[in-house]
């Protein structure tokens, strides 16, 4: 019982299908509250589709889907993101035509968030500090990614759904973005789906494995480490590009 | 020690606010203070020059074109609302600025007349009940509007893009219909219209031209700075966000159907009020004013002057009148042919709009009038 009490969220055996497509064929998982929680999983395994079937931008056909206690499959996407979900897309989803203080502005729920908020913005990005004023398509693609993932910061949200934050960012801006998000987790939950194992693996406490659209394998991120099987068997090629780059 | 020096940074900077704000504004506002002073001014020095009274001859004559360009630099700028903020395409603004135009007309032609014959409101000792008529004209054509834009988003909440320029365009001919229907004739007149709408003479624009000029002028100024502080709210925000990317607000928490329809019923309410200035100015409605010839007019106007900067289809709608007058001159009645060929000119060379293309290049422009002014500027200083 107190068990199920300490999980945010709870997703239990959901199917998706994208036009005839099925996409996600029984995804099941917890999340822990205050924990990082990381999807892995080759490309088009469906991690992003999960991520995006949460929060109701693909909505489960079958299945069940348990945010805080409420259900909450099938409902509308922005009801979803309103409960309390922040949701930080793939590809540095900002507002190119809006300046990053708009970008900021827009995510607040309720008057006064982004004030509150700012401090902690911009203790986890200074860049942005001193972007504030600039648009978004004006900012490099790392400052860009930074706002999206500071974007879902403004408002209360108590899960962060953060979709590959580290892609095409230069080495460096990897480091201060594992930083920013092991930081940010000290208050909230975040559900991450990453490629890159070295920063998968240092940020998260639990992960899930997909592949074709099912959940494969689960458990603590420390125990996967060891597991240089499991490894290979379903990351194997991120894992090689990796070793490669080092 | 330090609470003194926070003292003096306190006044410093106090005195640095109470005293540069006027300067800044003015300094940052200054070609609009201008462009605003030569439109109030405009008549008298336009008199002045052809050596005709104010409210006579040419004067008069441009007085009236202006007249027309401020209602329509209102009715566009509300298009640009949907077109350049929200990301929108409709094709059925006319019906808005036709239902206001309507409104008013019949309100005036139908119903004015009978209060002012048995009610006579005043103020002091003016007899203030025509003005109040007038009022509740512009409330009708807010009403009709609202009704009208609610009715458009309910319908086609659920398309987008190419499908819901098709449906508004459908029910905005089906406004056009009903505006034309012969079942109506002693009402609206049919095919004729309305005409002859016994407008209060004291604003009555044949009459008294130059007041109808600067009441045209106040209601296109002040619905610049009403559009503008829209667009520069949070909600206004949330419209750009939408043309961006709707699934990204979604992900924000906020219903995209929602917000676009509020766009929708705001430039519906701005393109009502125009239509019901402009039924006192012509003094009629016809359903020329809910055709979709006026919603071809606003886009024409919106995409000459640039989308997505309140003050570009406010510019088309200038060039759009005064290209069209001299035009009529010199081609007589074929004038759209030549307008057509220098409208493509633009498109394809200032694919932005004026406004739009000159917001991009007025850097590099600034530039290369600083390099210009460079040799003057060190001239004077030897000097």
């Amino acid at each position: 019982m107190s068990d199920e009490n300490n999980h945010i969220l709870t997703v239990d055996t959901i199917h998706t299908y994208i036009g005839q497509f099925h996409i996600l064929e029984g995804i099941s998982l917890t999340v822990r509250s205050n924990s990082i929680t990381v999807l892995l999983g080759r490309n088009g395994a469906g991690k992003t589709t999960t991520l995006k079937s949460i929060l109701g931008l693909t909505p489960p056909r079958e299945g069940k889907i348990t945010f805080n206690g409420k259900e909450i499959q099938g409902k509308r996407a922005f009801d979803i993101a309103a409960m309390g979900i922040g949701y930080v897309p793939e590809h540095r989803a900002i507002f190119r035509n809006l300046t990053v203080a708009e970008n900021l502005r827009i995510a607040e729920r309720k008057k006064g968030d982004l004030e509150r908020r700012s401090e902690f913005i911009f203790g986890l990005f200074p860049d942005l500090k001193r972007l504030y004023k600039l648009p978004g398509n004006h900012l490099s693609g790392g400052q860009q990614q930074m706002l999206a993932v500071a974007r879902a910061l403004v408002a209360d949200n108590v899960l962060l759904l953060i979709d590959e934050p580290s892609e095409g960012l230069a080495p460096i801006l990897i480091e201060q973005m594992m930083e920013a998000i092991r930081e940010l987790s000290a208050a909230t939950t975040v559900l991450l789906v990453e490629q890159n194992f070295i920063m998968a693996s240092q940020l998260g406490e639990d992960y899930y494995i997909i592949d074709d659209g099912k959940t494969v394998h689960h458990g603590t991120m420390d125990a996967l480490v060891e597991d240089q099987e499991l490894i290979h068997q379903y990351l194997g090629a991120s894992v090689r590009v990796r070793g490669g780059e080092r | 020690m330090s609470e003194t020096t926070d003292n003096v940074k306190g006044t410093s900077t106090k005195q640095r606010t109470s005293n540069n704000p006027l300067l800044i504004w003015l300094k940052k506002n200054w070609g609009t203070l201008l462009l605003l002073a030569g439109l109030i001014l405009f008549p008298y020095i336009f008199s002045l020059i052809s050596g005709t009274p104010v409210s006579e001859g040419p004067p008069k004559f441009w007085q009236g074109q202006f007249i027309v360009i401020f209602i329509m630099a209102v009715y566009a700028m509300s298009y640009d609302l949907l077109l350049g903020y929200t990301g929108v395409l409709s094709f059925g603004h006319a019906a808005f600025f036709g239902g206001g135009a309507y409104a008013m007309a019949l309100f005036i032609t139908h119903v004015a007349p009978n209060i002012i014959s048995s009610y006579r409101i005043t103020l002091g000792s003016v007899n203030v009940t025509e003005a109040i008529l007038v009022l509740v004209g512009f409330v009708l054509a807010v009403g009709v509007s609202v009704v009208l834009g609610l009715l458009f988003s309910a319908v086609s909440a659920r398309v987008k893009g190419a499908y819901f320029a098709m449906i508004t365009l459908a029910m905005a001919e089906a406004i056009h219909i009903l505006s034309k229907a012969t079942d109506f004739v002693e009402w609206t007149g049919a095919d004729e219209g309305l005409h002859g709408v016994p407008i209060p003479a004291w604003i009555n624009p044949t009459q008294f031209r130059l007041r109808f000029y600067f009441v045209a002028l106040a209601f296109a100024v002040i619905m610049y700075l009403v559009t503008r502080r829209i667009v520069n709210s949070p909600t206004g925000r949330i419209f750009v966000a939408l043309r961006e990317n709707e699934s990204r607000v979604q992900m924000i928490g906020y219903n995209p159907a929602v917000y676009r329809s509020i766009a929708f019923i705001v430039a519906a309410v701005i393109a009502g009020l125009a239509g019901g200035l402009y039924a006192l100015w012509t003094m009629s409605a016809t359903p020329t004013m809910t055709g979709s010839g006026l919603t071809m007019d606003a886009l024409i106007m919106s995409i000459l002057g640039g989308i997505g900067a309140l003050t570009g289809p406010m510019l088309g709608a200038v060039l759009m009148e005064f290209l069209g007058h001299f035009f009529y001159q010199w081609f007589g009645a074929r004038w759209p042919l030549v307008f057509g060929v220098i409208f493509i000119a633009l498109v394809i060379f200032l694919p932005y709009g004026i406004v739009g293309t000159w917001q991009l290049r007025s850097r590099q422009v600034q530039q290369g009038w600083r390099r210009l002014l460079r040799p003057l500027r060190i001239e004077k200083q030897s000097e």
